[in-house]
């Protein structure tokens, strides 16, 4: 039922207090936070240091925008509805197909344009962003994702959670939704996480709830199966947004498309702790390893980053 | 210095400031650590009566002096339309009233609080004057007077050994009813009291002596008269004696007021002047007699204490001196426990109301109310309302359930839900609000994990705060505010493991 502190300690388990304190306060300089805070400004130096990002289709940032709504998104098929300063997946709400008037969500259900209207007035008032402040609303292109994932996600896009630390990976995992988590990759809304290799992009096991799971409880896939196509690229392209934002300590969010291969779907300046989980690891080993490091190999491009990462595993 | 040097140099610092502040105040300034217990402080009130013949009128009172077995904590006057001052005259105290114009039964007051010692009492102060003024006996007219004087000051010589035996031997006989020579020199100095004369008789025999007046405190005694007793020098201390019964020492309970000074009371403009006193007892906590005795200038602390605030805001910062302990053990179940809340500080202001409400009641209305409120909140989501609206719509809902509960539990005879209005509205409002939202997004688990989380932080907080200790030391020893501080301080820097974690890794390295 509980352990014990020095048993999580020799499993090199990072706390919370020590995330926040040894981490992020030490690593990420607090004026930078806006940068991945805001997903606009997120996107648009991703697309300014040549980093892939989801299409942005439009931005909502007042009231009186919504009276044209309609002329807005009428048109459109699929998208996702975001708030720009959200946390934790709040708000974001995916459209996947049109039935004439109505909007089609992931799990069937269809929205009207007033609850579209509904749901973009909550993101301006500040229902979903850190401290309750007034936010702008992004609309995106929606990610059509690979096919490998096919069987391992329910009603909704799996991402991977890549951590990195000085722009070295140190821990992945994939995050899968569920019918529980309502299509979103949260792990505490009930997604899975699949903790990966490094070396491989291999899956190592999966839990789901903070408890260890074998198979994905929708589509009954066993997890042990699945590898990530192009895994180098995709700890390249996470290993490089620690340049763009000079963040020391983050999660980054990567989904694959099916067109664009790997994107930046948003940074996470707080990223949490549940990857040890997935992946049965202590943080703690890695970034001490990291922390050893001298400052020439900490000037490395991500590409020697990621090898080095890879030989020490 | 690293950060987390200066951390823990300033938390200790802070720590160190604070503990011995507290040291300080309690040793040099004997302010009990421990909400001791009760001590006896005696309330007595002089009150003059006269009749102003409707001139100026100027009032002089004898007040007691400091007192070797007492401590004076306080003294008041009253005296309305009277100019007052505290005069000196050789050496004793006299409260002066004085008024251009009075006429009729004029009342006056002065009140004081005193406080006995426990400790044993030391004898009297030598300070008085030792001279003796023999009484003019001279003349045919007393010569009887003194000779039945001799006599009896000669029994009583014989009788004694040395002046204390003496004066007892004298007071004694003087008040012996069967003693013949007591019962001539009572019949020659018929205009003298009882009391004069015994003093007459004293300097007649070469002895220094005076009156001393004082009141026995007695439980809940009114309008007494001041009582009278002989003091005499036998060439080392004052000795006091009932001039009655000649029995030594000072009584028990009793209160000196007046010592040798002529009279107790001199009203000029005015006529049948008394003074009766009233006593009363109180039991009072033993610090507020700690903190009066202290007094103004011994202790800058005490002056710059929450004692030197009226009453009223005394009570009012009673509580916000609470607040910070609240937040010592929200910041420790957060950083330690690790206890999932609805907003940080949330069940601070929940704690406080349950502290006016007690606790089931507390608990049963704000669980009634956030259900409500809940299910109104879930109405509200579908009329598409801006959050700040549908905030002040949650609280105007809040605002209207507090009245229900209020007017219904009234007339159902229950008066402790009348306590009601004392949550924090707005507060309770955001977190419904909140609530909602997380059981739109997380489900009603996560609702359930914080409202039992923000409950169980609440609970703890409402106990320290009503906790008779935590209360006596914050409110006495605002320094403990350091010690707060400090550790909050110190707790911020914290990065070991949280409880929570315990358990929420606790498969990992099983695999």
């Amino acid at each position: 039922m509980i352990t014990s502190p020095a048993k999580l300690k020799k499993n090199k388990i990072l706390g919370m207090n020590s995330r926040n304190i040894e981490y992020i306060a030490r690593y990420n300089a607090r004026h930078l936070y806006p940068l991945v805070d805001d997903k606009l400004k997120t996107k648009r130096s991703a697309k300014n240091a040549g980093i892939a990002v989801p299409e942005l289709l439009g931005v909502i940032e007042s009231q009186w925008q919504l009276k044209n709504l309609h002329g807005m998104i009428g048109n459109w098929d699929k998208f996702v509805i975001k708030p720009t300063r959200g946390s934790g997946g709040k708000g974001i709400l995916v459209i996947t197909g049109r039935d004439s008037e109505l909007y089609v969500k992931p799990n069937g259900s269809k929205l009207d344009l007033a609850a579209i209207r509904r749901h973009i007035n909550n993101i301006l008032s500040g229902l979903y962003s850190l401290g309750g402040k007034p936010d702008c609303v992004m609309l995106e292109a929606l990610i059509e994702y690979d096919a490998v994932f096919n069987d391992y996600t329910y009603e909704g896009v799996p991402d991977l959670r890549i951590i990195v630390f000085k722009g070295f990976p140190v821990m992945a995992m994939l995050r899968c939704s569920t019918h529980a988590s309502d299509g979103r990759a949260n792990l505490h809304q009930g997604a899975i996480g699949v903790g990966l290799d490094l070396i491989t992009g291999h899956s190592l096991f999966a839990v789901q709830h903070d408890r260890p799971i074998e198979k994905h409880p929708d589509t009954d896939k066993s997890f042990s199966e699945l590898e990530i196509p192009g895994w180098d690229n995709i700890l390249e392209l996470a290993s490089s947004c620690y340049e763009m934002t000079g963040l020391g300590y983050i999660g980054c969010d990567i989904v694959l498309d099916k067109q664009q291969g790997p994107v930046i779907l948003e940074l996470n300046a707080r990223p949490g702790l549940a990857i040890q989980l997935a992946s049965g690891h202590g943080l703690l080993e890695r970034l001490h390893y990291v922390e050893g490091l001298d400052a020439e190999t900490l000037e490395l491009p991500p590409r020697e980053k990621v090898r080095l990462v890879q030989s020490h595993y | 210095m690293s950060p987390r040097a200066q951390v823990y140099l300033l938390g200790f610092m802070l720590l160190l400031l604070g503990f011995g502040l507290v040291a300080y105040k309690s040793k040099a300034l004997g302010l009990p650590i421990t909400p001791s217990a009760y001590q006896t402080v005696w309330t007595i009130e002089a009150k003059v009566e006269f009749q102003a013949k409707g001139s100026e009128v100027k009032v002089s009172l004898a007040l007691p002096k400091a007192q070797t077995n007492m401590d004076v904590l306080d003294e008041t006057f009253s005296s309305s339309g009277y100019g007052f001052t505290v005069e000196n005259i050789n050496g004793h105290n006299r409260a002066i009233w004085s008024k251009r114009h009075a006429e009729g039964k004029q009342t006056l007051y002065y009140k004081l609080d005193v406080h006995q010692h426990q400790n044993h009492r030391a004898p009297l102060p030598v300070e008085l004057s030792t001279e003796v003024k023999r009484p003019d006996w001279g003349g045919s007219r007393y010569e009887s007077l003194r000779v039945v004087t001799a006599s009896i000051i000669e029994q009583s010589r014989a009788t004694s050994a040395d002046r204390e035996t003496f004066v007892a031997q004298l007071l004694k006989a003087l008040n012996d009813p069967q003693n013949k020579d007591a019962r001539l020199i009572r019949n020659i100095l018929k205009d003298r009291s009882q009391m004069q004369t015994a003093l007459e008789l004293l300097a007649w025999a070469d002895i220094p002596a005076h009156m001393l007046r004082g009141i026995y405190l007695k439980e809940d005694r009114s309008r007494m008269a001041a009582v009278e007793l002989v003091e005499i020098y036998d060439g080392e201390h004052w000795l006091v004696f009932e001039p009655k019964t000649g029995s030594k020492g000072l009584p028990k309970n009793f209160l000196v007021w007046q010592r040798g000074d002529k009279s107790l009371i001199d009203v000029e403009g005015g006529t049948r002047s008394r003074v009766r006193f009233s006593t009363l007892e109180n039991n009072v906590p033993k610090r507020h007699i700690a903190l009066k005795q202290m007094g103004g200038e011994q202790a800058a602390l005490m002056d710059y204490s929450i004692y030197s605030l009226p009453i009223e805001q005394q009570s009012v910062f009673k509580f916000i001196l609470l607040m910070p302990v609240g937040a010592l053990i929200v910041i420790f179940t957060r950083v330690v426990l690790g206890v999932r809340t609805a907003g940080t500080f949330m069940p601070i202001l929940l704690a406080i109301a349950f502290v006016q409400t007690s606790l089931l009641s507390g608990v049963l209305i704000f669980l009634l109310i956030l259900a409500v409120g809940l299910w109104v909140r879930s109405y509200l989501s579908r009329l598409d309302l801006l959050l700040v609206s549908r905030i002040a719509a949650v609280v105007v809902i809040v605002v209207g359930m507090m009245a229900m509960i209020s007017i219904v539990s009234y007339k159902l005879g229950i008066e402790q839900a009348l306590t009601v209005t004392f949550f924090p509205m707005i507060v309770i409002a955001w977190t419904i609000e909140h609530m909602s939202i997380l059981w739109e997004d997380d489900g009603p688990v996560e609702v359930l994990i914080q409202t039992t989380g923000s409950l169980l932080v609440a609970i703890f907080c409402y106990i320290a705060m009503t906790n008779r200790y935590i209360e006596h030391w914050m409110f006495n020893f605002p320094e403990l505010l350091l010690v707060l501080l400090g550790t909050i301080i110190i707790l911020g820097h914290y990065t070991g493991y949280r409880v929570s974690e315990l358990i929420r890794f606790r498969h990992m390295g099983q695999q």
